[in-house]
């Protein structure tokens, strides 16, 4: 049995799949987000959903910061991308991502030039060896992210390098998850926190969740059984009456988070008005935008950015998959005419993405649990 | 990207301010650890941290690295991606 093999750890698994079967109130249902795409993938990958009850799901939810990012704002990057002496740099992760006129590989088939870097560092030194041209990096992700892209600006800054700017994607967690709750389409019991986001911002900002929506929170780290001992407090919170936010990940995640990332994301940016989400749609603060302090470093300042509304292809689905409403596989195109080498869909690009990490994964039967929780 | 990988302190770079060279699965790489240095807690060689787009994001055990390090080997190509990625990056760079 492949499952058992490569998890190391089944006995401790199985005994917290019983655990967490002996906590299900009979003819109730149990449905728990997931917001981090890296818990998807660990979840996907070891068929953990196998060794929950029938009664049990988890959802994936909006926690990619690759699948979030809205067809248009690419299609503005591939804009900037093809202005004179432009040098785009991004995460390797966003270069097969399809915009409305095809992907980065495209853009730069057509002649513009955009490189993948490891980190917002590399563009930075992209921009000192090469001085003649205008260097701009395609900044994404959460809060995780955020602190590296604010570091890169303040050292860009120290140097007076002119050259550099940041065409700013960054979004935030908080509201996303408000959204969630907000819409009518998901009821959803509890929710496993994302781990690394949480190493930046803490559990504070949730509390939220369990003070004006009455729902658990369990911030998680990455491993099976961390996400297997979340579903467990997550369920022995409701089995004792209560909604609280805890810390699985309390060997990494400081409850208060990591003050100094927290610190240079104010330095350098503010909160946009309002930003669109591929799938969740405008969502009201939601995004980063660099600040007037440093705005000579804010590409949206510096070139023309069309800032085009382009509507998702009718046949993804994705914008369901990131809201938890659709599971990857019930998507029309899941498989077919989107995979990892076509993607159609965001979520079926980054290994983070729901549809990815199921397309590679998710090869698992519910019969698991039975023989899980059978020994 | 979105990956934290570990990596063991070698030595603080002198030179390179916020700087470490860190061992990342036996290869040493330079890292960010500006976004650690306001801790009360100095860094040094041996340390492990949690390492995120060439920057440090937190400070972790050794038996956390160890963990965290078995379940990325097991991601296979996604871990393998990041790494290559890491080695070809040269983040203290020329100034």
């Amino acid at each position: 049995m492949r499952f058992v093999d490569e998890f190391r750890d089944a006995e401790k698994a199985r005994m917290l799949s019983t655990r967490i079967a002996a906590l299900c109130e009979p003819g109730r249902r149990y449905k728990f987000m997931e917001v981090c795409g890296g818990h998807t993938h660990t979840i996907y990958k070891h068929g953990l959903e196998d060794y929950l009850p029938e009664t049990v799901s988890l959802v994936h939810g909006p926690g990619c910061p690759v699948c979030v990012i809205p067809m248009g704002r690419l299609d503005d990057a591939i804009a900037i991308a093809e202005q004179p002496d432009v040098i785009m740099t991004t995460f390797g992760d966003m270069m097969r991502v399809p915009g409305g006129r095809g992907s980065f590989y495209d853009a730069n088939a057509a002649g513009a030039d955009i490189r993948m870097v490891y980190s917002p560092l590399d563009s930075l030194k992209i921009a000192r060896t090469n001085p003649d041209k205008r260097v701009v990096f395609m900044a994404i992700g959460f809060e995780t992210t955020a602190p590296s892209t604010a570091m890169t600006v303040l050292r860009a800054a120290a140097e007076g390098l002119e050259n550099f700017s940041v065409f700013c994607n960054h979004v935030t967690i908080i509201p996303a998850i408000k959204a969630i709750l907000d819409s009518p389409d998901l009821r959803l019991d509890g929710f496993i926190g994302p781990g690394h986001v949480s190493t930046v911002i803490g559990c504070r900002p949730y509390e939220f969740i369990s003070r004006e929506h009455r729902k658990p929170l369990v911030c998680a780290g990455f491993e099976p059984l961390d996400i297997l001992q979340s579903v467990y407090m997550l369920m022995t919170q409701l089995a004792q009456g209560r909604a609280e936010v805890e810390n699985q990940y309390a060997r990494v995640v400081p409850y208060n988070g990591n003050p100094k990332a927290l610190k240079v994301i104010g330095e350098t940016m503010r909160l946009r008005p309002h930003f669109e989400w591929r799938g969740l749609g405008f969502i009201a603060q939601s995004a980063l935008q660099i600040n007037d302090r440093y705005e000579r470093f804010d590409a949206e300042k510096i070139f023309d950015v069309p800032g085009v509304r382009v509507a998702d292809p009718k046949a993804c689905q994705c914008g369901e998959v990131l809201k938890g409403v659709l599971k990857p596989w019930e998507c029309k195109v899941f498989g077919t005419a989107c995979t990892p080498e076509t993607p159609i869909g965001t979520c079926m690009v980054s290994s983070e993405g729901a549809c990815a990490a199921y397309y590679n994964f998710g090869r698992f039967t519910r019969e698991r649990v039975q023989e899980a929780t059978r020994a | 990207m979105c990956l934290g990988i570990p990596g063991e302190i070698v030595e603080i770079m002198a030179d390179r301010e916020d700087f470490a060279m860190v061992s990342v699965a036996g290869v040493k790489r330079a890292v960010n650890i500006g976004l650690l240095t306001e801790d009360d807690e100095q860094l040094k060689a041996g340390d492990w941290i949690l390492i995120h787009v060439g920057f440090a994001l937190a400070k972790i055990d050794e038996r956390e690295a160890e963990e965290a390090i078995r379940m990325l080997e097991g991601m296979g190509q996604a871990y393998t991606d990041e790494l290559i990625a890491l080695a070809q990056s040269d983040l203290a760079g020329e100034r």
